[in-house]
């Protein structure tokens, strides 16, 4: 979009050539407006440019006209009226970031409603991931539904089979927590080798969010489960898949597993299981059951289709592991990351994620010569468990190439690992649980791959 | 155990069950007993141990007729199809009935999983089918047609005979000869508790090295050339301001040196306008999950409605007729089956392909 080309934040130093299509054709019409110095400046900019022939922007030098047409000629913003409050009763992102989608990965599925998309972590900023980026995964397609005809039912190894609505649940005691949920098969496709380009593709299926909802526990107590002979619950959803998935009893006990209506300060979104959803803290996405509808207690486990067909962990041995649960520590730097370019040499903020099933991030390394020397990443606050933690740390770009990782270990004291470890254990075939280190590979153009070493 | 501890114990859980009675009471007004009618309407999960599975039986011969007229649309006649989803049947074999492993999955060159080269547990084949089946109108078959399917694809991996009845009263036998039934481990640290006896180390042990640490030397992998735009243009999915710009992957990778394009300011994807008839006639195709057999412009299991626009321009009532009837050979071997829908609502959809199905 024309206007976009020429509202970017830095003096373009392109030459004239590189002004896009559409951008040409936004400063003719311009031109026939009368509005010359828009064209002058756009020109000019594009020609200061050609006399430095070298690929990366230049920082921020003065332009040849004496200053920053963006600063010399006051932009309508500033000399006009704006918009008056509710345009938008419910307020969207600025247009100008409409490149950050949740996308599908081409080829990875044949139907959209048993698909995933990939939350665009190359762009996401902190640790809470906007509800409508927010990964997706469905098995049977999503749903809105009316909340006023959900119902919630206790069954089982409970004093009393219960029925709750919406409305009684959301009347009990309530906690809000921040919590990562990671689908088991983020980072699938590179078990065996490099197959996907961007971050977004590589680690988009995990988000962070803050849950609102009941913990679990209080609902079982006012059914009187059997929480000494009932050692397993199954949550079931109201959809078409009616995903199952068996619970495990200690992080409910704990009083971490939440009956969840809220998301982010608002309700649930449809993707995310509107009205009421499972929060398995630490936990792979596949238990947090979406439209959940029903919750038993047993004494045995329960081989759901989730649980004995899919979701199950080839070895190399050709077991398959059965109710593989933790998502392992895990780190991933989003800048710089595959798919993108540096614009110039100079300073960066490498930045990334960590986050662990099994508690809190307790630090985070960073290498830039692929894994040789390691230098300790700033972990921001806050440092929660079981939810996505950030971390940074400087970097001066030399314009040589570079491998940056980042190794990240938990309060348990699980260290992040190789490829290499990894695959000695797990083989490549393993489809779910790739917590390995990344790499990302910056050229000399500035341009960054997604690479693994050996 | 000590019989202090017991004691002990047995007081615990009075106390917790106590807890249990007064938390009721702590919340007054909130929740009801479900109804024996409600529950039973949920409650159909079935356990490995056979726990929840109704009574009842079906054959191999009623499941052929099911299967060919509900699932092989997506699993294909034999349930080998990998069109739409994974391949359900093939790579077990009669050693493996018996052994109870399946070889195939410790073969790293074994091309693919099917689901009964996986699946331990004819219980679990049972309710995926009960609760998920057919894929684009779930828990719509009987007890019957249920047990008769799982009877068909077990037939079709040669663990029961063409003449066999599956029923409750059978099941454990059957459970008997699944080819994976002792393919699956719990020795693993990723269950939290000790439910599954499990282990309690993790499965690596990376160190904190910080200093001239023995590290992978080469780049062993990174996307061929050939698919550098194979995502879309990566510059298009990145933001437009800050430290980076995502790659222009519509032109080839710059040698050193030259300009890259990305370093120009990248351009936000211009949103395509939508036409309002094309939008109604779209959200019809969601709504009746036309679109999981159909692309736009592509084949899923039937043709892309581009496809059928081209050969079918203009011809809105036979396209209508053709939704509400279906119909097979047209544009291959797999049969469309009746829809149905309002008129009305078929008219829409049969009246936006006949125009050129526009997005």
């Amino acid at each position: 979009m024309k206007e976009i080309s020429m509202h970017s934040g830095r003096v373009q130093k392109a030459p004239e050539n590189f002004l896009t299509p559409s951008g040409v054709k936004q400063v003719f019409a311009e031109g026939k407006k009368g509005r010359r110095d828009f064209i002058r400046h756009a020109f000019a900019a594009a020609a200061a440019g050609a006399a430095a022939p070298m690929a990366m922007a230049q920082g921020n030098p003065v332009p040849t006209e004496g200053g920053d047409p963006n600063i010399l000629n006051l932009p309508e913003h500033a000399t006009g009226l704006g918009q008056g409050v509710a345009a938008d009763g419910y307020g969207k992102p600025s247009k100008y970031e409409a490149n950050l989608q949740r996308r599908q990965s081409p080829g990875l599925t044949q139907t959209t409603q048993a698909s995933v998309s990939f939350a665009p972590l190359q762009s996401l900023f902190g640790i809470v991931t906007p509800s409508g980026l927010h990964f997706e995964r469905h098995h049977q397609g999503w749903w809105d539904i009316d909340p006023s005809k959900h119902r919630f039912m206790i069954n089982g190894m409970v004093k009393k089979n219960m029925v709750f609505t919406m409305d009684e649940i959301m009347r009990l005691p309530s906690v809000s927590r921040f919590h990562f949920i990671e689908c088991g098969a983020n980072t699938a496709t590179e078990w065996g080798n490099v197959a996907v380009p961007t971050v977004q593709y590589t680690h988009g299926m995990i988000s962070c969010s803050e849950f609102t909802g009941v913990p679990l526990i209080t609902l079982l107590e006012m059914a009187g489960a059997d929480l000494k002979n009932g050692k397993f619950v199954l949550a079931e959803g109201g959809d078409g898949s009616s995903m199952t998935r068996t619970i495990p009893m200690g992080l409910i006990t704990s009083g971490e597993v939440i009956v969840a209506y809220g998301q982010n300060g608002e309700m649930l979104r449809p993707e995310n299981g509107y009205p009421l959803r499972l929060v398995v803290p630490g936990v792979q996405g596949v238990s947090w059951i979406k439209y959940l509808r029903r919750i038993e207690v047993g004494d045995k486990p329960y081989a759901a289709k989730d649980e004995a067909i899919h979701y199950i962990d080839l070895m190399p041995n050709g077991l398959q592991r059965q109710y593989t649960n933790i998502q392992e520590v895990k780190s991933v730097v989003t800048t710089p990351s595959g798919g993108q370019v540096l614009l110039d040499k100079g300073f960066y903020n490498i930045t990334g994620l960590a986050w662990s099933g099994r508690g809190k991030i307790k630090r985070v390394d960073v290498s830039t010569d692929g894994g040789r020397n390691w230098r300790p990443a700033r972990l921001e606050t806050p440092v929660l468990s079981k939810a996505l933690s950030r971390f940074n740390l400087d970097w001066v770009w030399d314009g040589k190439p570079a491998i940056i990782q980042s190794r990240a270990q938990d309060d348990t004291g699980h260290v992040q690992p190789t490829y290499q470890q990894l695959r000695a254990v797990r083989g490549t075939r393993s489809i779910y649980h790739n917590n390995a280190i990344q790499s990302w590979l910056v050229q000399e153009n500035g341009e960054v791959k997604n690479v693994q070493l050996s | 155990m000590s019989s202090f501890r017991d004691a002990v114990l047995a007081v615990a859980w009075l106390t917790a069950a106590g807890l249990a009675t007064a938390q009721s009471n702590k919340f007054p007004g909130v929740g009801r007993e479900a109804t024996p009618k409600e529950v039973a309407k949920w409650d159909i999960d079935v356990r490995p141990d056979f726990k929840g599975l109704p009574a009842g039986s079906g054959s191999v011969a009623k499941g052929q007729d099911v299967w060919e007229a509900k699932c092989a649309h997506c699993h294909g006649v034999f349930g080998e199809s990998n069109e739409v989803f994974s391949p359900l049947i093939g790579g077990t074999t009669a050693e493996d009935i018996k052994t109870g492993r399946v070889a195939n999955l410790q073969r790293a060159d074994y091309p693919g999983r099917t689901t009964l080269m996986k699946v331990p547990t004819v219980s679990t084949l049972w309710d995926y089918i009960n609760r998920a089946m057919p894929w684009t109108n779930p828990k719509t078959l009987t007890t019957e047609e249920v047990y008769a399917v799982t009877a068909f694809m077990l037939n079709l991996a040669n663990i029961v005979p063409d003449n066999y009845v599956l029923s409750d009263k059978n099941m454990a036998e059957v459970q008997a000869r699944m080819p994976n039934r002792h393919g699956m481990t719990t020795a693993h640290a990723m269950w939290p508790g000790q439910e599954f006896g499990g282990a309690r180390r993790v499965d690596t042990s990376n160190r904190i090295c910080m200093k001239d640490c023995k590290a992978e030397p080469k780049v062993a992998s990174l996307l061929p050339d050939y698919a550098r735009n194979a995502h879309g243009n990566l510059q298009e999915q990145s933001r437009t301001v800050g430290p980076q710009r995502g790659v222009d992957t519509t032109q080839p990778e710059p040698k050193a040196g030259q300009p890259l394009s990305a370093a120009s300011a990248a351009p936000v994807a211009a949103a395509k306008p939508e036409k309002n008839e094309s939008k109604a006639a779209i959200a019809l195709l969601n709504k009746y999950s036309c679109t999981a057999c159909h692309g736009v412009d592509k084949k899923v299991v039937g043709p892309g409605f581009h496809e059928i626009a081209k050969k079918q321009a203009g011809k809105v009532a036979y396209l209508t007729e053709k939704i509400k009837l279906g119909g097979v050979g047209v544009y291959g071997p797999i049969p469309m089956p009746a829809q149905s829908l309002p008129d009305s609502d078929a008219k829409l959809i049969a009246e936006w392909i006949s125009k050129g199905a526009s997005k």
